[in-house]
């Protein structure tokens, strides 16, 4: 199995506070890695440096590695849009911009310089198929993307970020706003999609992370505990308090 | 259901499983008892109350089932889950069996006796003891005890050939004998059976523990 992000003693500060304690991690290819645990674990903290999300807010510490096929994402010389590009993100809130929704999907590739229209219009049907949206939406390209339900706006939101091309897509609790049926649109978009993308969840679900991952991770104050296949960590957890968390005992 | 509400019914279901289990060894025991004294009482009691045996088993089934869709359990909470639906399997099957040598008890009632029965109740004690420990090993979650049983399955095994090679001994001599030696052939069977299945209970007390599936000893039948 090819590792495409590694981390190697990766702790993070948020000013004095600790909110990552050396976490070593190999997420693999053309999977879907989960991580979970309790809330302010750190797990969303460790999904954001995996495409420098973190790097806005002030006064914040890194040490550590993380390798995107082998490459230190925050070694100095690193261009960070390029990074952003290879790994894209989806949010737990639906985030489409108030544009229409050819625009949503438009505006990565136009950033990136793609201006022909003909292109772009080839882009925008790809993402929009890829994300299991284009049959909804096909003859509304020109609608408000704000306009959708909640569950067409994430999945706008996913072909916004296909549009790019990325080769990495990591989801902040991307299902949390959402009803089961879409849910469970976005999950079976997750397992298509798997084939071309090596996907990282963040999620406080923990049935979704034992229907949908290949890898959990269960993170619990700022350290990873366990790290194993997902069939593994479900039915025989090595260290009691991954047991604990997942069977309900806290958290 | 809160936490504490579910560890309550996991840890009743499982009280469940040793009162189905008590059920089952005093079936063993009752039915050789009438297949031995010739009594026909009880051994038509045996019958009856199989299907108490068999009630109970639905009602634990169904309240797994109940545990699995509320509770979605994981970990060692879905594996006791999951050891019970397997091990409430194997107990309706022994009590199967202890009803099969009560109907043979029914059979052989008015036939003149063959032979006193040694090696037979020897076999249903060591059927009874090695399910009641399988048992208790499955609720002190003890993987080692439940290895152990498994070995001594061999035991039971030798003495079904003992008892086999008797039988047709009697046969051979007396041709006569037939079909009284075959009923009692049957008999053994069902205890050497009975015996095979507590191995399975001990196989899910592993997995139970370890979260392993492992076929422990291999029966010669």
């Amino acid at each position: 199995m090819n590792p495409k992000i590694q981390t190697r003693e990766l702790s993070f500060y948020y000013g004095k506070v600790q909110a990552l304690n050396r976490v070593s991690l190999s997420i693999n290819e053309h999977q879907i890695t989960a991580l979970i645990g309790p809330s302010g674990c750190g797990k969303t903290t460790f999904l954001r440096l995996l495409n420098r999300m973190n790097d806005t807010i002030p006064e914040v510490r890194l040490s550590g590695e993380v390798l995107l096929d082998g490459q230190n994402i925050y070694q100095p010389g690193v261009d960070v849009v390029e990074v952003r590009q290879r790994v894209g993100m989806v949010f737990q809130q639906p985030n489409p911009f108030p544009k229409s929704i050819y625009a949503n999907v438009a505006f990565g590739p136009r950033m990136l310089g793609m201006n022909r229209q003909l292109n772009l219009d080839e882009v925008v049907e790809k993402s929009l198929r890829a994300a299991a949206l284009w049959d909804e939406v096909k003859d509304n390209l020109n609608k408000s993307g704000a306009a959708l339900s909640g569950g067409q706006q994430q999945r706008l939101c996913i072909a916004r970020v296909l549009a790019v091309e990325p080769e990495v897509i990591l989801m902040d609790e991307p299902c949390s706003a959402l009803d089961p049926l879409s849910t469970l649109k976005i999950e079976e978009l997750m397992q298509a999609l798997k084939k071309r993308y090596t996907i990282v969840i963040v999620t406080h679900n923990m049935q979704q992370a034992a229907r949908v991952s290949e890898w959990t991770g269960f993170f619990l104050l700022g350290e990873m505990l366990e790290y194993r296949s997902t069939q593994e960590l479900f039915t025989r957890p090595q260290d009691k308090r991954t047991e604990d968390y997942i069977s309900g005992r806290f958290g | 259901m809160l936490r504490e509400k579910f560890d309550r019914y996991l840890q009743g279901l499982q009280d469940e499983v040793l009162i189905l289990g008590s059920m089952v060894e005093k079936a063993i025991g009752y039915a050789m008892e009438a297949l031995k004294k010739r009594d026909l009482a009880l051994a038509r009691q045996v019958i009856t109350d199989d299907t108490l045996i068999n009630r109970k088993r639905m009602d634990i089934e169904e309240k797994c089932v109940e545990l699995i869709v509320t509770q979605q359990p994981v970990a060692s909470d879905l594996r006791i889950i999951v050891a019970v639906l397997n091990i409430i399997i194997d107990l309706e099957r022994i009590a199967d069996h202890a009803e099969g040598t009560a109907k043979i008890a029914l059979m052989l009632g008015d036939e003149p006796p063959l032979k006193p029965l040694i090696d037979l109740p020897r076999m249903a004690d060591r059927a009874r003891d090695m399910l009641h420990r399988s048992l208790d090993a499955f609720i002190r979650r003890d993987a080692e005890a439940a290895r152990k049983i498994c070995i001594e399955d061999d035991e039971v095994d030798n003495l079904y050939d003992q008892v086999f090679r008797e039988l047709l001994t009697f046969m051979a001599e007396d041709p006569k004998t037939i079909t009284r030696a075959t009923r009692l052939i049957w008999v053994a069977h069902n205890l050497e059976r009975s015996a095979d299945r507590v191995t399975n209970i001990c196989e899910r007390v592993v997995f139970t523990v370890t979260g392993k599936m492992e076929e422990i000893g291999v029966s010669k039948y």
